[in-house]
C-alpha cells in the first residue's frame, strides 16, 4: 500500500511538472485513468455489491441486476427502483420518481457542454455514463492529462467506472451470501471523493461564491425539506442564486471570467493542437 | 408481479435517466450557441454542485446522538487535513475512508 501511494504521488508530481510527455502516451493515460478511478472502484464495487444482494434477496434474477446496472446505471435510483417494483408502482409514478431522484444530472450536462463538445463518437456514451462519481472526475481541471489525451481520458474514466459498478452488482447477486468481509463504512469513499474534489476546487480558485452558494443552499434546504426531498428545491435555488450572483458581480466580470474559464482555456489549447 | 411489468419498469427508468443526462446536450449542444446564462451556469455550477453532493452524501448525519455525526465529522476533517497537506486525491480518500471504517466498526459501535 505504502509503495502504491508513493508511486501515485510520484506520478502526480511528475504530471504537474508537465515533464512526462516522453513516457509512452497511451499506457500513461490508461494508468492515470485507472489510478484516478480507484476511489470510485472502491465505492462502486461495494455499493454495486449491495445492490446485487438486494436484487437477489427480493427474489429477482441475476440478469435483472446486470441489466439494471448496465442500462440504468444510476446508483441511488437503482436502490429506489427495487422498492418501486416491489410495491407495484405505476409506470407514471416510476417515471416521476426517476425524474426527481436523477434531476441533479441536468447540472452535470450543463457544466460538461464545453468539455464534451468535440468528443465525436465517444459523446453518446460519455453522456449516458455521466454519474455523480464520473462527473466529479471529469469536471476537474485534470491538469495531469495532456490536452490531446483528454477525450481518451474521459472515455476511459467513464468505461472503467461503469465496469466497476456492473462487476459489483454481478458479484453481489452471485456471491452475496458467501462473502463476510466487514465493509461497513466503506461507502464513505464516495463522500471523501466529492469532498476532495470540493477542496481541490476551493484551493485552486479565488472566487468562492458559487461553492459557498452550493453548500449553504444545500444545508438550508436539507434542514427545511428533509433528506428525501431537498435536492429539487436546492437545485432551483442554486440556479437562481448563480444567475443573480453573476448579474451582481458584473463589474468584476473580467476577474471572474479569468477564474472560471478552465473550459475556455482548454478550448484555446485544443485549438492550438489542431 | 410479472416479468413484463418488471422489465417495463426497468426500461422506463433507463429511458428517463438517459433522457435527463442527454437533455442539456440536446438543447444546447448543437451548432446553435448556448445562451449566455447557460454558458455562465456551466462555469459556476461545478463548484456549487460539488458542495451540494458533499451535503447530499452527509444527509444521513443526525445531531441527536454522538454516533450520528462524530464519525463523519472526524473523517471529513481527516480528508481535509490530508488533502491540504498532500494534495493527493487518493491519499486523502484512503485516509478518510479507513478512518471512518475504524470509527463506525470499532469506536462508535451502535
Amino acid at each position: 500500500m505504502a509503495t502504491d501511494n508513493k508511486d501515485e504521488s510520484f506520478i502526480e508530481t511528475k504530471a504537474r511538472d508537465f515533464n512526462k510527455d516522453n513516457v509512452d502516451k497511451s499506457t500513461g493515460v490508461i494508468k492515470k485513468a485507472f489510478i484516478d478511478t480507484i476511489p470510485v472502484m472502491t465505492g462502486y464495487l461495494v455499493l454495486g455489491f449491495g445492490f446485487g444482494i438486494i436484487v437477489k434477496a427480493n427474489g429477482y434474477s441475476i440478469l435483472l441486476a446486470f441489466a439494471m446496472s448496465f442500462l440504468i446505471y444510476a446508483g441511488s435510483m437503482q436502490y429506489v427502483a427495487i422498492n418501486l417494483i416491489n410495491g407495484g408502482a405505476s409506470f407514471i409514478a416510476i417515471a416521476l420518481t426517476t425524474l426527481m431522484v436523477n434531476a441533479r444530472h441536468l447540472f452535470y450536462g450543463i457544466s460538461m457542454l464545453d468539455k464534451y463538445k468535440n468528443t465525436g463518437k465517444r459523446k453518446p456514451y460519455l453522456i449516458f455514463s455521466l454519474t455523480d462519481e464520473t462527473y466529479s472526475l471529469v469536471v476537474r481541471d485534470n491538469k495531469h492529462i495532456p490536452e490531446k489525451d483528454k477525450k481518451t481520458y474521459y472515455l476511459l474514466v467513464s468505461v472503467m467506472n461503469q465496469t466497476y459498478w456492473v462487476m459489483g452488482s454481478l458479484l453481489g447477486a452471485v456471491a452475496g451470501s458467501v462473502i463476510t468481509f466487514n465493509s461497513k463504512g466503506i461507502d464513505f469513499a464516495l463522500t471523501a471523493l466529492f469532498l476532495t474534489v470540493f477542496i481541490e476546487q476551493w484551493l485552486t480558485t479565488k472566487n468562492h461564491g458559487p461553492a459557498i452558494i452550493g453548500v449553504v443552499t444545500s444545508i438550508i434546504c436539507l434542514a427545511v425539506f428533509g433528506g428525501d426531498r431537498f435536492l429539487i428545491p436546492t437545485m432551483v435555488i442554486i440556479t437562481f442564486l448563480l444567475g443573480v450572483y453573476r448579474e451582481a458581480s458584473l463589474e468584476n466580470e473580467k476577474d471572474i471570467e479569468s477564474n472560471y474559464s478552465p473550459c475556455k482555456k482548454e478550448a484555446k489549447e485544443v485549438d492550438s493542437y489542431e | 408481479m410479472n416479468n413484463a411489468y418488471i422489465w417495463g419498469a426497468v426500461l422506463i427508468i433507463a429511458l428517463v435517466t438517459a433522457g435527463i443526462r442527454f437533455l442539456p446536450f440536446l438543447v444546447f449542444g448543437g451548432k446553435r450557441k448556448a445562451p449566455k446564462i447557460i454558458d455562465k451556469l456551466g462555469k459556476t455550477l461545478p463548484f456549487a454542485v460539488m458542495g451540494m453532493l458533499v451535503v447530499y452524501c452527509l444527509k444521513g448525519v443526525s445531531f441527536g446522538d454522538i454516533k450520528g455525526f462524530v464519525p463523519e465529522l472526524i473523517a471529513c476533517f481527516v480528508v481535509f487535513i490530508a488533502h491540504v497537506i498532500k494534495r493527493n486525491t487518493l491519499v486523502s480518500i484512503v485516509a478518510g475512508t479507513v478512518c471512518y471504517m475504524i470509527l463506525v466498526q470499532s469506536v462508535f459501535v451502535p
